[in-house]
């Protein structure tokens, strides 16, 4: 095993072709081993690995948790609503209190971007982010980019747009830097007022026509539009959203034919996408979900410094 | 390079004790208001400044000497913003702490805001601010609020909160968003001839918003406060004064668009003043990367190194009037023991305001130090309608002296401060506040041997 070349997950920005490629065939072998029969390895037997989240997660919480278990470490759930952060106690005590009992690893989840970052100040457990606010969620873009190379059997040249509310998309953020870093050409797509009004920093093409955006896409990502968050008047209604950037076949057929569509999940189904191609064939959402344990495993094992698989 | 807090002494007031006579000899005595840059020695007996000339008056032996040889001596220093947190929040600061912050810093006279709890509105609130600030260091001026607790709603009695005490009035940490409010306030004021000191911030597009909206905000994927939200507030503002005729002083101005309206209604003959902060025109969002640095964290929030150009144009151009700190003083709890939108906006500055001046402006040659006494200390003291800011004979003793070669680190261990939110921590400074004079008293020294 070479070794990462990071010591926390907390982001893609900055993290080298050579450690996302060795992340993304890592998951590839333990792609294999959920394959198996037996689907547990030892290698991270007698680790303890909180999982930290301090927003609702059903599909991440589940699948770290998966994947600690099927590397045989010992998982621990914290969860915000039911813990001593209701009776006031700050994310650093919080922490500190969880280390002194001993863990090794832990996996949070935050609104707050940076949180990942801060903990690394507050403890000597290894950090892995499972999306802190609108700013990251690598282990969601490295699931993205092993779930297209094992479709399209490679990343290097190939164009991606990821379409909706990318002014509050971790997901867009991570797969942004990540796909970059890979060789790919991204273009982030959606109303203006779901676009950042500066987005130098981000070394993607920004636009909002749609057509622009998918017409010789390999691969087209649409994002939860997250209605929980959106501040009043941001578009005038959802019908008119799904007119403008939801897909519907008739949109597909103005697509390459070997497009493929993915989805972070959950799906607003009949808004970002409509059911006939959120379970259509060009759909691939549900190798996405499978992927993510693979490469959460693959994560927690590169980074727990376990045993070889 | 001197560094450690037994390099300073802090000396007590006690305000029984008549002060003494002090000779400062061989300074470089600039003092704009009459004029004056020259080697000269300034006499000051029972805390009036009895004599300045090459000399000291014969005859006259003072009960202490400083030797002033390679230093400025300048009127005392003036910060005009600054939160002392008392009534409230006296675990961060209070008025002592907070003005011997001042005198380490170099000032002798401050002003408070009045986001104190309770808020500073009314006169009896005005009286005990001004009442706890007899026996300090400096010199402490309330300002009242504009509305009562803050609230937006109804003026504060302007008449009662000047008669016992206010300089000014002030909303500061927030705008008064109703424009017929603040009409009536700026109209109201004229009676009393102080200033409106307006905080401009539009609070529909900050809402949630913790940093500058920018390509760094973008990157950290956090909500910004967008140079707009203080554009609209100040073009409004000044739109509202040229309308009543009042007097405006625009505080903490952080962007590019408001140095530009600043200018053009200047140039219009609007009668507004306005001030920055050192850590704008000297740190920038960039910063914030990649530690989401919380001691970075202020409101208005640091901004691009385009809008800290441009603040240094106005800086140099006079457009930016004067140098405030903003001095807002948090416990490590509310600051740094905490995830970046759980912390607290706000950073000490009294004690680092005049080496990053001394730094960033003089050493890099943006102002002379004429410049610097007028924007530190005649004017913001002509601003509050102070008799300050002058070495005039027969004026108070209130008086600077600054090293303007010592070098220093910031050290916020070193502070005099009750908190340690510094954004200037491990900064190398040039130049400092080597013995500040308050009413005739030799309250604080540094760099003695």
């Amino acid at each position: 095993m070479m070794g990462l070349a990071i010591q926390h997950l907390l982001g893609l920005e900055g993290v080298s072709r050579d450690d996302i490629i060795q992340i993304l065939d890592t998951a590839d072998n333990f792609y294999e081993v959920l394959q198996r029969k037996i689907k547990q390895v030892p290698t991270l037997r007698g680790k303890t690995i909180v999982n930290l989240f301090y927003e609702n997660s059903t599909r991440t919480r589940i699948s770290f948790e998966l994947a600690e278990k099927r590397l045989s470490a010992s998982p621990l759930n914290f969860s915000a609503s039911t813990s001593s952060v209701k009776k006031g106690e700050t994310l650093r005590d919080t922490i500190r209190n969880i280390e002194a009992m001993k863990i090794d690893m832990v996996v949070v989840r935050h609104g707050c971007p940076g949180v990942p970052f801060f903990l690394t100040q507050c403890t000597d457990a290894v950090i892995v982010n499972a999306g802190d606010g609108a700013h990251e969620h690598p282990t969601q873009a490295l699931l993205d980019m092993m779930t297209i190379r094992q479709r399209l059997g490679k990343l290097e040249r190939l164009k991606v747009a990821i379409i909706g509310d990318v002014i509050h998309s971790r997901v867009a953020r991570s797969n942004a830097w990540g796909m970059t870093t890979m060789g790919m050409d991204v273009t982030l797509c959606g109303p203006p007022t779901l676009l950042p009004q500066h987005s130098e920093s981000l070394p993607v093409k920004i636009t909002d026509n749609i057509e622009k955006a998918v017409g010789d896409a390999h691969v087209v990502m649409l994002l939860r539009l997250q209605l929980e968050r959106q501040q009043g008047g941001m578009f005038p209604s959802i019908r008119e959203y799904r007119e403008r950037y939801g897909i519907d076949l008739e949109k597909i057929s103005a697509m390459r034919d070997d497009v493929i569509i993915m989805h972070p999940g959950p799906i607003n189904r009949g808004i970002e996408l409509s059911s006939n191609v959120a379970d259509g064939d060009k759909s691939i959402i549900l190798d996405q979900v499978t992927n993510g344990v693979a490469v959460r495993m693959a994560v927690l094992y590169l980074l727990g410094g376990g045993e070889n698989a | 390079m001197l560094n450690k807090k037994d390099n300073q002494k802090l000396y007590p007031v006690d305000p029984t004790v008549p002060p003494g006579s002090i000779g400062i000899l061989n300074g470089r005595v600039i003092d704009p208001v009459n004029g004056t840059d020259d080697r000269l020695c300034v006499a000051v007996d029972k805390g009036t400044i009895v004599s300045i000339a090459p000399e000291l008056p014969s005859g006259f032996t003072p009960d202490t000497t400083i030797d002033a040889a390679g230093k400025w001596v300048v009127p005392g220093l003036m910060d005009m913003h600054v939160h002392l947190r008392e009534p409230g929040r006296e675990d961060r600061e209070t008025i002592e702490t907070g003005t011997r912050a001042a005198s380490a810093g170099g000032f002798t006279a401050v002003a408070c805001m009045p986001n104190t709890n309770p808020v500073l509105d009314e006169e009896s609130k005005i009286r005990y601010v001004v009442q706890r600030g007899e026996p300090c260091t400096c010199r402490i001026y309330p300002i009242g609020s504009i509305t009562k607790g803050l609230e937006g709603k109804e003026l504060s009695p302007f008449g009662e909160m000047v008669r016992a005490g206010a300089r000014g009035v002030s909303d500061d940490g927030k705008s008064v968003i109703s424009s017929m409010l603040m009409k009536n306030a700026l109209n109201y004021s004229k009676s009393f001839d102080i200033p409106v000191i307006c905080h401009c911030e539009d609070s529909d597009l900050t809402k949630g918003a913790h940093m500058n909206e920018s390509a760094v905000s973008t990157r950290l994927g956090m909500r910004g406060i967008p140079s707009i939200s203080e554009e609209i507030m100040v073009a409004r503002d000044i739109m509202l004064a040229e309308y009543t005729g009042a007097r405006i002083h625009i505080a903490h101005v952080s962007t590019a668009g408001s140095v530009r309206i600043i200018r053009e209604a200047k140039a219009r003959g609007v009668n507004i003043t306005c001030e920055t902060c050192p850590h704008y025109f000297t740190l920038i969002d960039e910063d914030l990367i990649p530690a989401f640095d919380t001691y970075k964290k202020m409101n208005p929030p640091l901004r691009t190194a385009h809008d800290r150009d441009v603040l240094l144009e106005g800086i140099a151009d006079g457009t930016i009037d004067i140098i405030a700190s903003d001095h807002a003083p948090h416990v490590s709890e509310d600051k740094k023991d905490v995830e970046f939108e759980a912390a607290s906006f706000g950073v000490i500055g009294l004690e680092t305001s005049l080496g990053v001046v001394l730094t960033y402006l003089i050493g890099k040659k943006v102002i002379d130090p004429h410049r610097l006494v007028e924007r530190m200390s005649c004017v913001p003291n002509r601003i509050l309608g102070l008799s300050g800011g002058t070495l005039s004979r027969g004026a108070d003793a209130d008086i600077t002296v600054i090293d303007p070669d010592a070098r220093w680190k910031v050290d916020p261990n070193c502070m005099y401060s009750k908190s340690r939110n510094t954004a200037f921590d491990g900064f190398e400074l040039q130049g400092y506040a080597s013995c500040t004079i308050s009413q005739g008293r030799i309250v604080y020294e540094r760099g003695a041997a």
